[in-house]
């Protein structure tokens, strides 16, 4: 068996002990050694991936496994992972086991809480590992479904209208994909050959670029509505902020990365001719959701919508990046999903401890938790730190990436926006500053939070888990730079091949 | 007639030897164990349907050429079998209630009658026998219809039924009449050959097309819709919405493909509009229902629209996808219509808002419910979601993609509509929500026959492949 096959199949097997097992406790211990299970495995998927690599195995996907499904339509279920795909991988391993513990003290419906978390995570590994386009779109589809329920029956605050249109804005992108998807179908091969779905095939052969006009942006769209971008990222911010924590960790963290990594896979890679010629239009949009997001998490008083805003803007950035269409750029753009996903995450899971605490999101409201709570306080700065793109966390070695690479283009449309997307660092900075300096070194404002007890272990587990990561990618970003430089390697030949500038 | 015509014609006689039997078992069984007629009536159509699937790889003509049996024929009758096996299931508990417990071999027999009807229908080789068939598959479902007579609904339901099937058989008529006159001929075989679509014989296709969109229950011809199928029995409206539509939907595409070939373009056109006109018009006036039957009624309405996407193209994917989505319905529609029967048994109840926290009390009912309306809503990894797939996949084909367009803007609609439902059972709160209750045996397994359906159809690609396998078009 595939090695791949197992990201899906512990997922599932988690999924059925949680429905066999009876009390609380149990299902919480079979979601977390299940999800335990699924982060070591991809731990030994990033071994192996770079054991292969130093061996000289130069072929663009590795562990390479093709079932046949509809025969007659050509469609398989087709996995296959470079290093870009293995690095989103094991961040989605590192959330959901993250989120698992800091969900730890679910009481309400414990068991559907966890079969659905998990089953969204099964829609995200299933995205992740397949290269065949029916088979991403139905993990799409089936990781985008369970948050409905996450957000409605867990959630807090306006949760059914927040999980309303969160969900009817995603599936709403994922029709206009379905569209896109189905265009590059039917354009997928030279005359009288057998259409295909698998993404390989396709980057072989050159879509009419009258078709790629079309459904170029129709890809681009499709995904880059769960990549926030702007003027389809509002059902972000509610989104955010009604899910339950471990919802907001995963969503943010992981989900929101499909649409930058579709983007990418599908809408550039296959179709790098209109992506060229459209690109301007989506840099336009991309810039103002990156300085629309910082100013909106600027003026926000609620600690999620501050993040909620500020996941709009780096992910905006993802998107930016992308665009740009070079090899540093692209590279940083991974990179920059792979840090906000820790980050945002971290945010999250700390977000929700707070208010675990104080039974409030609005800032002005506490005050003065460095003294109080110090290990979640200290967390929250890191967190922060990492953010604003401090030097020493992931967040800076990305943002650096992407900006480098922006500003290799010569030409001064995309210098001016470069430098406007750049301005978002100093907002960024603002927003989190501000925050730190209010909620954790201001003054108390309210003697009942004044015998609050710090970190309970499974909360440790889980702020420590993402913290190690985030500070791993700052102090040692070279092996995951290179791992994805040389699976992007053959993308900006594609890209380079057809549009050379 | 030789034993080959009789194999030939096995799905027909043995439905009529069933309902033939089950009307002498109701003269002389004794009054006392008339209960035992469901149980009998089962498992005689269970065997018709056993039989129905035997490999025989029998085709032919019968009736100088009145009757056509033919490889799809045969599978679109075992489709239909299915999904009345489940009803009839689905059913007993509806049945055992005193007002109905007189009149259990009535219900038997009307239903196999249509299903007679429709079998014929579908294996027709001549406009006559068609229309033959469409008569005997419409009239006993009015008195279905009207099975509670006692309730006005119901009876009103039966006429409402009756008048508007002779209304839009005197349509389908007329549009028949104007075919015969200019071809000279009711064989499908020669109309096909002698239609060059000129003015007259597009006009009479228009009639034809018409006569069946009422049938079909295709917008503008759909006002009849929501109050038969509020009024009558939920079970005579799980067999209108699917069974019904679904035959009708056979021969309709049978007919498109094999006798107006030549008028393609026309009849493409024709449907782009309707299927645009039914998916929209559905959708929005589902949104807004309070009654569950309504509701499902309208969401019926558009998924019948859905399904014209897939027959736009003309090609042999189409036909493919639209048979695959006829059965993957079948599953998805009665599991939700099994729920509500099961309901409405217990306690009588047809309001959404009556499902208010429904899974709090029977959290195994409200599961099935929502993976009934997701598979309706095209989610995966249930079997809509592949159903829909390729009905889109066949209309993109042709490059009909502004077609696919706004389907897919209205699966997203209707996803609204079915999360309201979802909404109701998982998440809104009641203080007077419908009280624990089990169901029997014969309803718990008709609705597991359902949830099999709806997982394996999607999966088990060697189901479509088949289908496909069997398909023409071109």
């Amino acid at each position: 068996m595939n090695i791949l096959t197992f990201f899906v199949v512990i997922p599932v097997l988690t999924i059925t002990g949680i429905i066999l097992v009876k009390d609380i406790k149990r299902v919480k211990l079979v979601a977390s050694i299940g999800m335990g299970l699924q982060l070591l495995l991809a731990a030994l998927l990033v071994v192996l991936y770079i054991m292969q690599r130093r061996a000289g195995n130069t072929e663009e996907m590795l562990f390479i496994r093709d079932f046949v499904w509809f025969k007659s339509l050509n469609i398989h279920f087709a996995l296959g992972v470079d290093g870009i795909s293995v690095a989103m991988i094991a961040l989605t391993s590192v959330v959901v086991f993250a989120g698992v513990f800091a969900s730890w003290e679910m009481a309400f419906l414990t068991k559907e809480f966890f079969v659905s978390l998990i089953l969204l995570a099964t829609g995200v590994f299933g995205f992740f590992i397949s290269i065949d386009l029916f088979t991403m779109f139905l993990f799409y589809e089936l990781a985008v479904i369970p948050m409905y329920l996450l957000i409605g029956v867990w959630g807090s605050g306006p949760k059914e209208y927040s999980a309303m249109k969160l969900t009817l804005m995603l599936m709403g992108a994922s029709a206009i994909l379905l569209v896109g998807i189905l265009g590059i179908y039917f354009h997928s091969a030279p005359d009288g050959e057998p259409f295909t779905f698998n993404i390989l095939s396709i980057s072989n052969y050159i879509i009419p670029i009258q078709a790629q006009r079309v459904f170029f942006p129709m890809t681009f769209v499709g995904f880059g509505v769960l990549g926030a971008l702007f003027p389809f990222h509002t059902w972000s911010p509610d989104g955010h902020s009604s899910a339950p924590t471990a919802v907001s960790m995963l969503h943010a963290g992981v989900l929101m990365k499909l649409g930058g990594y579709g983007a990418f896979r599908v809408a550039i890679f296959l179709m790098p001719e209109a992506a060229k010629e459209m690109s301007w239009i989506f840099i336009i949009l991309t810039s103002i959701s990156v300085i629309y997001g910082a100013f909106g998490a600027m003026v926000q008083k609620d600690l999620k919508y501050i993040n909620a805003y500020s996941s709009v803007s780096h992910c905006g950035l993802v998107l930016f990046a992308i665009l740009m269409m070079n090899k540093t750029a692209m590279t940083g753009a991974v990179l920059q999903m792979i840090s906000h996903g820790l980050m945002t995450a971290l945010f999250f899971a700390l977000i929700g401890m707070i208010y675990g605490r104080t039974h409030t999101r609005l800032i002005n409201e506490m005050g003065g938790l460095m003294k109080i709570i110090p290990f979640l306080s200290v967390c929250y700065v890191i967190a922060g730190l990492a953010s604003l793109g401090l030097p020493g966390l992931s967040g800076f070695v990305a943002e650096m990436t992407i900006f480098v690479g922006a500003f290799q283009h010569p030409d001064l449309f995309h210098r001016i926006t470069t430098i406007i997307a750049i301005t978002s660092i100093v907002i960024t900075a603002v927003y989190i500053l501000r925050v730190i300096a209010i909620l954790l070194l201001g003054p108390s404002r309210d003697n009942q939070y004044e015998h609050m007890n710090d970190a309970k272990w499974y909360e440790k587990i889980s702020t420590v888990t993402l913290i190690a990561c985030v500070a791993a990618i700052g102090l040692a970003p070279f092996w995951l730079s290179s791992m994805i430089g040389t699976s992007m390697q053959p993308v900006i030949d594609k890209i380079l091949a057809v549009n050379p500038f | 007639m030789s034993l080959q015509s009789l194999l030939i014609m096995r799905h027909e006689l043995l439905l009529a030897v069933a309902a033939i039997f089950i009307l002498t078992a109701e003269i002389f069984i004794d009054p006392a164990r008339k209960k035992n007629i469901s149980l009998i009536s089962i498992v005689l159509f269970a065997i018709v349907t056993i039989a129905g699937f035997l490999p025989f790889k029998l085709t032919g003509t019968l009736f100088g050429g009145m009757y056509v049996s033919s490889n799809v024929s045969t599978l679109m009758k075992n489709i239909l079998n299915i999904g009345v096996l489940i009803i009839l299931i689905q059913s007993v508990t509806w049945l055992k209630k005193d007002e109905n417990s007189d009149r259990v071999s009535e219900y038997f027999i009307l239903i196999m009658s249509t299903l007679i009807g429709m079998d014929f229908m579908i294996s027709a080789g001549h406009f006559l026998m068609f229309y033959i068939g469409l008569e005997l598959a419409t009239i006993p479902v009015a008195a279905l219809a009207a099975f509670e007579r006692y309730k006005n609904k119901s009876a009103e339901a039966g006429i409402k039924l009756i008048l508007i099937s002779s209304l839009s058989s005197g349509v389908l008529l007329y549009g028949l009449s104007m075919i015969y006159g200019t071809t000279g001929s009711l064989y499908f075989f020669e109309v096909s050959r002698h239609f060059p679509g000129f003015n007259l014989q597009i006009l009479g296709f228009i009639f034809f097309f018409a006569g069946m969109a009422f049938k079909i229950s295709i917008v503008p011809f759909h006002l009849w819709t929501a109050d038969v199928y509020e009024g009558a029995p939920v079970n005579i409206t799980s067999f209108l919405s699917v069974i019904s539509k679904g035959a009708a939907i056979f021969i309709l595409i049978i007919i498109l493909y094999a006798i107006f070939p030549s008028i393609m373009e026309t009849w493409q056109k024709t449907i782009l509009v309707t299927s645009i006109l039914t998916m929209t018009i559905g959708n929005l006036f589902a949104i807004r229902q309070q009654n569950i039957k309504r509701f499902l009624a309208f969401s019926s309405i558009s998924q019948a629209g859905y399904i014209l996407v897939g027959m736009v193209g003309g090609n042999q994917l189409g036909m493919a996808s639209v048979i695959y989505y006829i059965l993957v319905y079948i599953f998805s529609n009665l599991g939700a219509f099994g729920v509500v029967t099961a309901i409405s048994n217990a306690t009588g109840k047809e309001n959404i808002d009556d499902y208010n926290g429904l899974y709090k009390t029977n959290p195994k009912l409200s599961l099935i419910m929502m993976l009934a309306l997701f598979s309706l809503a095209g989610i995966p990894p249930l079997a809509g979601f592949f159903g829909k797939f390729f009905l889109f996949t066949a209309a993109a084909e042709k490059g009909f993609y502004f077609l696919v367009l706004i389907a897919v803007i209205n699966t997203i609609i209707s996803l609204y509509y079915y999360l309201l439902v979802v909404k109701a059972m998982f998440i809104n709160k009641n203080d007077d929500p419908i009280v624990n209750f089990r169901s029997d045996f014969p309803t718990r397994s008709a609705l597991l026959i359902c949830v099999a359906g709806i997982f394996v159809t999607g999966f088990a690609s060697i189901i479509f492949e088949l289908i496909k396998g069997l398909s023409f078009g071109n």
